[in-house]
């Protein structure tokens, strides 16, 4: 039997960008909601939740990128020319973010400056993460493996809208973790916060999904056609019993199952996106077999990857756990 | 306002600079990693106070210097699809995979044991904290030995084939990782993030030493870091000499650069300075020592070096840039040989802490590890022009289909950026250093309680470094 290398490492890469998106997800949500905790106590808190983790949050992007360029290089050299600006933006962006944890233990002056980063890099990081997403929907033009197209055609009202999604989900994400990891007033505010970006980000799941499928004719018919039609149908479904999930458990105060459902919440549009997608690496241009490295490639990382993953997952797992619980305010990291 | 830059030079420029800004970061972390792991293990070894003391005062400085490698890192694992699509279109199928194990077997492991290493202390205990340390200080190991194989792959590509869409297609891995110049490029590189860490500890050491000679951690980092002074500098001298061995048989043409050589010789002088012309291919006002290159080159006096006219004009390097950086390279080498001697006398002598000319030279010693690692890259990659990968693809055939005002204008933004947030940096890093190497009896109290209890957070008030706010 022969294996679809190309298929399995489709698959892989989705896999470490929806584990990108959900875990630096969190933690980006945290920064996006800085502005709304002035409180330096409340601040620290809130970074110390993430600290121990985020470095290892942010390897998926560069397992995403890096497989990207191991196992698919002409999508990895059309897409990010195409995208050359959001990637610019997100990468200056996460290295304000990446450094004020640290920066803003190391100066007291300066530290509103460092936190003021951390909150733009977040933000910026997150939109140009969904103006990337809806760029990449709306298709990119590529002769003779290279790309065609302009540097402002990443730019449409769709993208502009994934982009603000993007911002809306992650700030769910952020609020819901908040929830999870921090005691007091500090999560009761949290707990509202989620409420109202939850509606958010359902409302504009909802738009982006009404929209999607008249942008391309290959969308449309993947998801009213049968027998996909099935699976879409499949989609919305779980959305509403996560998005139930999500309103009881803010609604009765839990503190684990709101995180829980709001992942939920973005593993199911990745799912979403992954059928629309399916079997285009880069709709309507390049099909992941068209993409795909040679052989010799493929199978080379991936009998790395296959016993690799599970270790880091392992370890990733173990460090977690080592700093699971409330946050506790008095123990500071720093 | 790029006018007459092309984006081709531009987008060299842009990778030059954030790769720059990106390596001084990993030269001082490699080998602060491992020197924090040697501590570590001294203190629960000797269960001497000190040591905990010391691992401490470097961990927080390792903190800063850690996370701006991982964020100019994660620009870097990006710009070869933003700057450099050719090259990624037609090399991904090698190095992709080279770097895609990087990220697996070095990324993961670095990223998932640093939150233990920095606050984990109080929650894991003392032999699994040292193990969380131990797996840092391997993966920046790791992670050079991926890059380094990739990198000399560009300079010595071995084991692949030529497939019919124009991509490079592997044929033998073994072949491609082990390429001809992979080991002495590790040793090489490895041992110079090593010297470098000892410098700048060293150089921090000789400060605190100058203002109080007592000071019995800043003896211990002093004494440490003139060791490896001592004893790694030889070996550098010598793996460097291989290297350079190693690359007149692979890629002559960047030896001539570095040595100055226009013209093919038997009996090849050395010379010593002068200022190559690449336009009239002649090297100006050199001084040089007759027959000393051959010898050192092909260790035979009358042994032949080729000169670069040998090549084509747009198949060689331009010698100016490769030339001055290899003399600073080997330069501060010999100077850092030297300090590593004057060391061992002062040690024979005993007046190894007494010395304030010996402290005063490794005080302004400190950076010159890093000019040296710089300068050694712009030798290499230089010298490997106007070839990404060496004979195989041309620089201009390597770059992405992006207008010259969309790299220019991004080049722009980097720079600002790296000069604010990276300069902020490396100012908190020589406040941190600044501080003397000591605890004051509360906060040692506190130390094994709290994860990094001698950083006073804002929450403990004091600011650090003597009330400097930024
Ligand atoms: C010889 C060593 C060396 C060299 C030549 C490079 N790096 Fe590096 N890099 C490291 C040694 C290192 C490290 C020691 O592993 C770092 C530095 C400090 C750190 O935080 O990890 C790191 C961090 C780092 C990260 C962040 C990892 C994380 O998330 O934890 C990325 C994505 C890269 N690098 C990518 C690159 C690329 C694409 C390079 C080539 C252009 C490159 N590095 C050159
Ligand atoms: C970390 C130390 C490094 C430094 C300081 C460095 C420096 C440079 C410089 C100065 C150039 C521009 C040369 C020129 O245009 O004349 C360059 C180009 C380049 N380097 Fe490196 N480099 C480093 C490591 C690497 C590594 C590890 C890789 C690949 C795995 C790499 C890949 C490239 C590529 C693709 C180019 C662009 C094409 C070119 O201009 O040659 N570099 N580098
Ligand atoms: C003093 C004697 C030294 C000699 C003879 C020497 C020799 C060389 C040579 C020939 C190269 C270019 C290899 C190539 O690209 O083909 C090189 C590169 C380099 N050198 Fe040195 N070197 C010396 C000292 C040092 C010191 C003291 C440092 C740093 C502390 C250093 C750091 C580097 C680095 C980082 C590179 C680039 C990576 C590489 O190609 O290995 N070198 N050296």
């Amino acid at each position: 039997m022969v294996l679809d290398l190309a298929f399995i490492w489709a698959a892989l890469i989705a896999i470490a960008v929806l584990a990108y998106v959900i875990l630096d997800g969190f933690d980006l949500g945290v920064g996006i909601l800085f502005p709304l905790f002035p409180n330096r106590r409340d601040r620290d808190v809130m970074t110390n939740s993430v600290a121990p983790v985020w470095d290892g949050n942010e390897t998926w992007l560069v397992l995403g990128g890096g497989g990207l360029l191991a196992v698919f290089p002409v999508a990895y050299a059309t897409v990010l020319p195409a995208l050359y600006m959001p990637i610019i933006l997100m990468l200056l962006a996460l290295v304000f973010r990446g450094v004020a944890f640290e920066f803003r233990w190391r100066t007291t002056r300066g530290s509103i400056y460092w936190d003021v980063g951390f909150f733009v890099g977040s933000l910026v990081a997150a939109f140009m993460q969904g103006i990337a997403l809806g760029a990449l929907v709306q298709g990119i033009k590529i002769i003779d493996r290279s790309y065609a197209g302009g540097w402002w055609d990443w730019l449409t009202p769709f993208s502009l809208l994934t982009g603000v999604a993007v911002v809306v989900g992650y700030a769910l994400l952020g609020a819901t973790w908040l929830n999870l990891k921090t005691h007091g007033e500090l999560q009761e505010k949290a707990r509202r916060i989620a409420m109202v970006t939850g509606v958010g980000t359902l409302a504009l799941i909802g738009i982006v999904s009404l929209w999607t499928p008249f942008i391309n004719a290959i969308y449309f018919e993947r998801w009213f056609s049968w027998p996909t039609a099935f699976f879409s149908a499949f989609v919305p479904l779980l959305l509403a019993i996560c998005a139930f999930a999500l309103w009881h458990g803010l609604r009765t105060d839990k503190h684990l199952q709101p995180f829980l459902a709001a992942l939920g919440l973005f593993v199911l549009s990745f799912a979403g996106i992954g059928i629309s997608f399916y079997p285009y690496i880069v709709p309507g241009a390049l099909t992941i077999w068209d993409a795909a490295a040679p052989d010799a490639s493929l199978s080379f990382l991936l009998v790395g990857a296959s016993v690799l993953i599970p270790i880091i997952l392992l370890y990733t797992g173990y460090a977690y756990w080592v700093f699971r619980g409330k946050i506790d305010p008095e123990e500071g990291y720093h | 306002m790029f006018a007459g830059l092309s984006a081709e030079l531009l987008a060299r420029f842009q990778f030059a600079f954030t790769v720059s800004f990106h390596f001084v970061f990993p030269a001082f972390s490699i080998g602060l990693a491992s020197f924090l792991a040697v501590l570590e293990a001294l203190w629960l070894i000797k269960k001497d106070n000190a040591y905990l003391k010391l691992f401490e005062y470097w961990k927080t400085i390792f903190a800063v210097t850690f996370s701006m490698g991982v964020v100019s890192g994660i620009v870097m694992s990006y710009q070869f699809g933003t700057n450099w699509a050719g090259f990624s279109d037609k090399a991904g199928p090698i190095i992709g995979p080279l770097m895609g194990y990087e990220v697996l077997t070095a990324f993961f492991l670095e990223a998932g044991f640093l939150g233990i290493m920095l606050f984990g202390l109080k929650r894991v205990g003392k032999e699994l904290h040292f193990f969380a340390t131990l797996m840092v200080a391997v993966g920046t190991l790791i992670s050079a030995t991926w890059i380094l194989a990739a990198n000399s792959w560009m300079q010595t590509p071995a084991g692949f084939a030529p497939s019919a869409n124009g991509q490079l297609v592997p044929t033998d891995w073994m072949a491609i990782i082990f390429n001809p110049s992979f080991p002495y490029r590790l040793v090489h590189t490895v041992l110079a993030a090593y010297l470098t860490t000892a410098f700048t500890v060293g150089a921090v050491g000789a400060y605190h030493l100058l203002r109080n000679r007592e000071n019995r951690q800043a003896r211990i980092m002093f004494s440490m870091a003139m060791w490896m002074a001592a004893i790694v500098t030889p070996i550098q001298i010598g793996v460097g000499d291989l290297h350079g061995l190693n690359t007149l048989e692979f890629q002559p043409a960047k030896i001539a650069a570095m040595e100055g050589h226009f013209e093919t010789h038997q009996g090849a002088p050395l010379i010593l300075f002068g200022i190559p012309d690449d336009e009239a291919e002649v090297t100006r006002y050199a001084i040089e020592i007759p027959y000393l290159g051959s010898l050192i080159l092909t260790h035979q006096l009358d042994g032949e070096v080729k000169g670069l006219k040998e090549w084509p004009r747009d198949q060689r390097p331009g010698a100016l840039i490769p030339f001055f950086t290899f003399r600073l390279m080997v330069g501060l080498g010999f100077l850092m040989l030297g300090v590593g001697l004057w060391s061992l006398w002062a040690r024979f002598r005993g007046t190894l802490y007494q010395s304030t000319w010996l402290q005063r030279a490794a005080l302004v010693m400190g950076p010159s590890g890093y000019v040296a690692v710089l300068a050694g890259w712009y030798t290499t990659e230089v010298g490997r022009q106007p070839y990404t990968i060496y004979g195989l693809l041309r620089t201009e055939d390597s770059l992405s289909p992006i207008a010259a005002p969309a790299v220019g204008a991004s080049l722009l933004t980097f720079t600002i950026v790296y000069f604010l947030v990276f300069g902020a940096g490396i100012f908190y890093m020589l406040r941190l250093m600044r501080r003397p190497p000591e605890v004051e009896d509360h906060e040692l109290e506190r130390a094994p309680n709290r994860a990094a209890g001698i950083t006073p957070g804002p929450v403990q008030g004091a600011p650090l470094g003597g009330g400097h706010g930024a």
